[in-house]
């Protein structure tokens, strides 16, 4: 599965198809490009490398000259471009993650006989602090900033519309999972 | 929340046998944008109507600046309508005799403002909200965007205390929805308007510091704060 394990290296291929790169520079464009709310480790760009190297994704040039990190110039290759291609056409996979907690809540909840629209209200309310905060992002940030906002808000509304629509079915719900 | 400006106690409201709202509470702070949200027929845009003065209720208490306007014959809440509160509704209800800009100024020249003295008032609003050169036409002559702006002009013209807003990007494609309520609520923010602002779109409500949920005819105030007990 294409999952949040297999999109580093892919996206430093997709870096490395712009033009040929040190792993400094890899990461401090995956940083401020992919990274915001997670940089990428230096220990994970140069493993991550050495890993497309070993694959024959990228080749390293020779080390160079210089202090702090190494130094070597990382090229892609033939069959990096085609990986990398094949990734960029391919749909990401919905992930239902979210619902599925969602779903086992609510599940669980009714056949408890707990309050399920209580649960629900609390989810809505920081589905929509949320959504405050992203619609700010969309406001004041950069163009870059208001895609990623907008991303995350279309998804936070989606799990609101499931959500209101769950609350309007509780009853029903309920008589579906009690014994 | 900031001063309360606006409140509603135990408001309940039928239409004939239909009960519209059956003991609304809802507290509006000074500077506050509310977002009314809520599924279709809950109550909100009945209760938006409420608090706006152009309902009565049949039992409870509307307070504006503390005072009950809900007692107050239609002429006063007329008159409080046109000096105090703004308008925006779902398809802009702009008059379609008028130009873009006699529209904007109407609330002034409702008010009793000279024709040329609110023309004047009516005109930065076009460049403010990206309407330039659209100043003469009539309303059949502008996209569902441009009127909806239009519409929203003319609910900030008069620089209201609140803005009341129904559905205010109902009939608008999402992107020119935005566009909306980005001005919408920088034009709010940036007077001090108080904006009651009835939506189904969490995307649009997502503008506002915090919603109220109606439900069967009662609002349910959800904060985030309640999540974390």
């Amino acid at each position: 599965m294409y999952g949040q394990l297999m999109s580093v290296p892919l996206t430093l291929l997709g870096l490395l198809e712009r033009e040929p790169s040190h792993g400094y520079d890899l990461k401090r464009d995956y940083d401020s490009l992919f990274g915001r709310d997670k940089p990428l480790p230096y220990g994970q760009v140069y493993a991550t490398l050495s890993r497309l190297a070993r694959d024959g994704k990228v080749v390293a040039g020779e080390a160079e000259p210089g202090d702090g990190p190494e130094r070597k110039r990382y090229v892609i290759t033939e069959a990096g471009v085609t990986e990398f291609e094949t990734w960029l056409a391919q749909p990401v996979a919905p992930e239902p993650t979210l619902q599925t907690v969602l779903f086992t809540k609510v599940v669980l909840a009714l056949m408890l006989g707990r309050d399920a629209g209580q649960y629900l209200d609390a989810q809505r309310a920081a589905h929509m602090q949320r959504m405050r905060e992203l619609t700010e992002l969309r406001r004041t940030g950069a163009l870059l900033d208001a895609l990623l906002a907008d991303h995350g808000l279309f998804r936070l509304e989606a799990d609101l519309r499931w959500i209101d629509l769950t609350t309007a079915r509780l009853d029903a719900i309920a008589e579906a999972v009690r014994p | 929340m900031t001063d309360p400006l606006i409140e509603a106690r135990g408001v309940t409201l039928a239409f004939g046998e239909t009960p519209a709202l059956r003991g609304a509470d809802v507290t509006v702070g000074a500077g506050e944008i509310l977002a009314v949200m809520g599924p279709s027929g809950s109550g909100k845009s009945t209760l938006l109507h409420c608090l706006a003065g152009i309902l009565t209720p049949d039992s409870g208490e509307i307070l504006y600046e503390g005072r009950r306007i809900d007692r107050l014959g239609e002429a006063d809440r007329s008159a409080l309508r046109r000096d105090s509160f703004g308008f925006v509704f779902q398809f802009g209800q702009l008059v379609p005799e008028l130009t873009a800009e006699e529209n904007v100024a109407l609330p002034l020249l409702l008010g009793g403002t000279r024709r040329a003295a609110a023309l004047a008032e009516a005109r930065p609003w076009f460049a403010r909200l990206g309407l330039d050169g659209l100043e003469r036409r009539r309303s059949g002559e502008l996209s569902g965007g441009q009127a909806q702006r239009v519409a929203l002009a003319r609910g900030l013209v008069s620089r209201p205390r609140v803005l009341f807003a129904d559905e205010p990007t109902g009939a608008l494609d999402s992107l020119t929805g935005e566009q909306v309520m980005e001005l919408m609520v920088g034009a709010a923010r940036e007077q001090g308007t108080t904006v009651v602002l009835v939506t189904h779109e969490p995307r649009v409500a997502a503008y506002a510091h915090r919603e109220a949920i109606v439900r069967d005819g009662r609002v349910t105030s959800l904060s985030v704060d309640r999540i974390a007990s």
